[in-house]
């Protein structure tokens, strides 16, 4: 009996890193921005997305919404209403969108006929931070009721977005939220990245918000 | 969250590659872990008794490497990151968003005691 090392060398989500490689080429190929947004449950991702579908398509955009849930189709109602196509994820328990989830609910979409796709993840601050969907953007969410070091407390969904988004800013006063403290903190863990203040609500930042969607998709290399 | 759908994955893996040495028992699995990779270890380590219960894993231990954040900083070149509270460099402060390492997630090796010798 002897015992030696076998080298591996082996990326443990290498499934879903290379499933993620190929829609992320799809993509490409359509010519369509794909974003995933991220955030704690409540943060008001929906409520966010179903504004940006519909001011989007007032503009003539042609977008579409994946939605990932553990249960119920109530988000895919709530954003259907902005007339976009859109299709519910029910991931029955599991804590984020994987690429294998995202491919199989492309099935009979046609990317080429789309400017933008949507993929709102489940929401979770830690496990959808690991699963690459093959998007260009990644956009974290921190709505101004839960807390300034929300950032510090889940760094690594923080420092793999490409984009923040602070929602529910109509109501930031009443909550007391310490608006230069969230920022510096969000920079303290992704220095640089684009911030937007926006509320669902009354439209406030959204126009910077939709100005930077057609920057990016104006970008070569989608 | 999810650590025990990676052991799962890993089990698959070593499981897979094992099969190479006909009769050969794992005694270790090798990790190598990033501060970023949102994977608590205690966590895997726990998932792991279960998960290899009943499978030619089991009894086998997990070791993990945890691997520091390492950015690179324009002035100061490679810089290790002590936590992960703060993307600036230890050294000179500057804001750094240019990353080295830090999100693997992998497995380095697996320690065998063969049966007999490599098919």
């Amino acid at each position: 009996m002897t015992t030696r090392i076998v080298e591996l060398r082996r990326g443990i989500l290498k499934k879903n890193d290379e499933l993620a490689a190929g829609l992320r080429d799809r993509y490409m190929g359509a010519g369509v921005l794909v974003l995933n947004l991220v955030s704690s449950p409540g943060t008001g991702k929906t409520a966010f997305l179903e504004r940006t579908l519909t001011e989007l398509r007032a503009s003539g955009a042609r977008v579409a919404a994946l939605v990932g849930d553990l249960e119920t189709d109530n988000d895919a109602r709530r954003l259907a209403a902005s007339g976009a196509p859109v299709r519910q994820i029910n991931t029955h328990g599991i804590c984020h969108l994987d690429a294998d989830m995202i491919t199989r609910h492309l099935d009979g979409w046609e990317l080429a006929d789309l400017d933008y796709l949507f993929i709102e993840n489940v929401g979770n601050l830690v496990c959808p931070s690991s699963y690459d969907l093959g998007e260009k953007i990644r956009v974290a969410l921190l709505s101004v009721t839960e807390g300034e070091d929300k950032p510090l407390k889940y760094p690594t969904l923080f420092n793999s977005a490409d984009a923040a988004v602070i929602t529910k800013i109509d109501i930031a006063v009443p909550c007391g939220f310490d608006r230069d403290l969230a920022l510096k903190n969000i920079n303290e863990i992704r220095p640089g990245i684009r911030i937007f203040e926006t509320s669902a609500k009354t439209g406030a930042g959204m126009e910077e918000w939709l100005r930077y969607l057609a920057e990016e998709r104006g970008k070569r290399g989608n | 969250m999810h650590e025990l759908s990676i052991v799962a994955s890993i089990v698959d893996t070593v499981t897979e590659s094992v099969a190479a040495y006909p009769g050969a028992r794992v005694q270790e699995v090798h990790l190598r872990v990033g501060a970023l990779a949102s994977v608590v270890v205690e966590s895997l380590e726990f998932c792991w008794g279960i998960a290899t219960e009943g499978t030619s894993l089991e009894g086998s231990k997990l070791v993990v490497k945890t691997l520091p954040v390492v950015m690179h900083c324009a002035t100061c070149g490679d810089v290790e990151l002590e936590g992960v509270q703060s993307f600036r460099c230890p050294t000179c402060g500057e804001p750094c968003s240019d990353q080295r390492q830090g999100r693997e997630l992998e497995i380095e090796s697996i320690e065998i005691e063969d049966g007999q010798e490599a098919a």
